[in-house]
């Protein structure tokens, strides 16, 4: 343990640079945040999961966020255990229609203000299981309000980031 | 490889459930269609796995699960999604099917209290629903309810085409992306007798064994976080991010989803693919002694993984479970040695075993099979075939044909069959993930243990929910 401590000590960081938030993300988002909520939050985002049907290849990409390479607290966003202490719900999967409640009474107990992440392809309602009698037709925007999609299958880490610090750039602008 | 497969009548349905119950047999998968139920089950002495079907009358059958427990769970899918009665079977609950209220199994005695856990979880997980009767702090019963990423792939799968059945089968479980679409590719090849080319198949395997081998770093440094050492969580992700980032740069996918589909491999390993994976197996096998090292040697954290969610090697057997699960409690199996597929017939490895069946020994088996997965990819590469990386698929023609395959994913083994009607298209197809026999024995192993000692023990198993639910 000490040599493995040791060794990191004198290595340095491995966390990589950060990447320019997301332009098109920035656009999309630019209409949907208001001033009063930039206020309130400052420069920090709390983040809540959750998988409406996802295949786990999205939640492997999200969870990636979290090593030392991505480092995503550092820019103020954390994922937290409880929807009722979220700003944002980073949604993923197509929605089955054994998740729709669960989803519906997770956004509910989100309180405001909040943002809703798409990410991944099926959340955007076209992914492979469209057509699906056990999904929901229309992906996650059928059953709660989305305000930034992130696509990919799965969208990568660095895609991702830029994504979410698009949604932190735009909520913290004054 | 085509398996032997037979329809046979209700008495010899009986009869095979009579010897799955004395052990003669394995079950391998269970599922139905309209009007049949299939199973696959494995013979214990030979290894030969073989197909077993009967036409239910009237929408009935006897139940499989009434005398052997691993099949309950199955035939209650096989009820929602075909309509098809498991006679005998005592319980009516639904299981794929949602709505409604879900009576959970009871447990009685002073002052027990129930946890409800899920279906959306506190970590960045899947979702399931974890019913806990404690006593105190000790789990006295644990039933769970899965089903909710239920995203009916067979469904989407009958009557697509076979090319795109293949991106269904990619993402059964986005873990187990290569594994689930090379079962699938086999299947498909044994169906429509084409052999994929040889560089393609070491391709393959090749890419097999790095998503094992980021599986189990991943999996290794995450059950060291839920017993609070979080440098081993760090150092882990950190190589897993490696393997990734060289998939990405090797196969053009950080997952390689898409990239093994039926008839050999989408794309070849890009020209200086072979040393960027040499390159990674220098780093891995330059840092990766040193965490075990330190798993090895931190008294606090073996505190937490010794003794704990204990899986008996009988129960092991009884529910032929897959992957470090079975392997960590003495069941000797890996398909790619039993019933094996190229190339794994020409490359020397071995199947790490052990008899303790608590956590530390599954995170044992995964460290073990991390050192074979290392050796693996250094020897294919070294014996690469050349040549083209993918066949044309020829439609068959006339009778609907059909294929098995037995992949060992990183999870344990997967079954794939697939049947093939005229024109190419999918008349059915059935996937079973490992879980489907491993979520039920971690209920047991999880008895008698404290609550909090629950996500160490559920990490060590890592099921699929998605896997387990299509």
């Amino acid at each position: 343990m000490r040599r493995l401590l040791l060794k990191n000590l004198v290595h340095g960081p491995l966390t990589e640079a950060a990447p320019a938030p997301d332009e098109a993300a920035m656009a999309e988002l630019a209409a949907r945040v208001e001033q009063t909520a930039r206020r309130r939050l400052g420069r920090t985002l709390a983040i809540r999961e959750v998988d409406a049907g996802s295949c786990n290849g999205c939640e492997l990409e999200i969870h990636a966020l979290g090593n030392v390479l991505y480092d995503l607290e550092r820019f103020g966003l954390r994922f937290v255990a409880s929807p009722r202490h979220a700003d944002v719900l980073l949604v993923t999967g197509p929605v089955t229609r054994n998740m729709r409640e669960a989803l519906e009474r997770t956004y509910q107990a989100t309180p405001d203000p909040k943002w809703v992440v798409a990410a991944g392809t099926c959340a955007r309602g076209s992914g492979v299981f469209a057509g699906s009698p056990a999904c929901v037709e229309g992906g996650v925007a059928a059953v709660v309000p989305v305000d930034l999609y992130i696509p990919g299958c799965p969208p990568p880490p660095l895609e991702l980031l830029k994504g979410l610090l698009a949604l932190l750039e735009s909520v913290s602008l004054s | 490889m085509n398996w032997p497969h037979s329809t046979i009548d209700r008495e010899a349905w009986q009869a095979t459930a009579a010897r799955l119950r004395a052990g003669e047999l394995s079950l391998l998968g269970l599922w139905g269609e309209p009007g049949v139920v299939h199973m696959a089950v494995l013979r214990g002495a030979t290894s030969e796995c073989s197909l077993l079907s009967l036409a239910c009358e009237s929408g009935r059958y006897p139940s499989i699960g009434l005398l052997h427990p691993p099949a309950q769970r199955l035939e209650r899918a096989v009820r929602d999604l075909h309509g098809l009665e498991p006679e005998g079977l005592a319980d009516a609950r639904p299981w794929l099917r949602h709505g409604g209220p879900y009576p959970f199994l009871s447990a009685e005695g002073e002052s027990l209290h129930q946890i409800p856990v899920g279906p959306v979880h506190a970590g960045i997980i899947e979702p399931g629903h974890f019913r806990f009767h404690a006593s105190g702090e000790t789990v006295v019963r644990l039933e769970s309810r899965l089903g909710y990423v239920h995203r009916g792939i067979e469904a989407l799968m009958a009557g697509a085409a076979v090319e795109r059945a293949a991106e269904l089968a990619g993402r059964v479980s986005g873990d187990s992306t290569v594994a689930f679409a090379l079962a699938y590719a086999q299947a498909v090849e044994t169906a429509l007798a084409v052999q994929a080319p040889l560089r393609a198949v070491w391709l393959r395997a090749v890419m097999a064994e790095l998503e094992r081998l980021a599986n189990h770093l991943g999996d290794i440094g995450a059950v060291c976080n839920d017993a609070a050492l979080a440098v081993m969580h760090a150092q882990c992700g950190w190589l897993r991010e490696q393997v990734l980032r060289a998939a990405q740069a090797c196969f053009g996918h950080r997952l390689m989803m898409d990239r093994v589909i039926p008839g050999g491999v989408r794309a070849d390993i890009t020209a200086d693919g072979a040393r960027l994976l040499s390159g990674l197996l220098a780093l891995v096998r330059e840092e990766f002694p040193d965490l075990v090292d330190v798993y090895d040697n931190t008294a606090s954290l073996k505190d937490r993984t010794v003794g704990t969610g204990v899986l008996s090697p009988a129960l092991a057997l009884q529910f032929a479970a897959g992957g470090f699960v079975g392997r960590a409690s003495g069941r000797h199996f890996d398909a790619r040695r039993t019933p094996g597929y190229a190339p794994y017939d020409e490359l020397a490895f071995e199947v790490p075993v052990v008899q303790a069946g608590d956590v530390n020994a599954r995170v044992w088996i995964r460290i073990r099979e991390v050192e074979q997965s290392l050796a693996l990819i250094e020897a294919m590469l070294s014996r690469l075939p050349t040549g083209p990386v993918h066949v044309p698929l020829a439609p068959p023609s006339g009778a609907a044909r059909e294929g098995s395959a037995l992949v060992e994913g990183f999870r344990g083994d997967i079954l794939a069959w697939v049947r093939i009607g005229a024109g190419g298209v999918i008349e059915r197809c059935h996937l079973r993930d490992p879980s489907w026999f491993q979520w039920p024995l971690l209920e047991a192993a999880i008895e008698g243990n404290i609550v909090a000692d629950f996500p160490l023990c559920n990490k060590s198993f890592n099921c699929s929910y998605a896997g387990h639910d299509l």
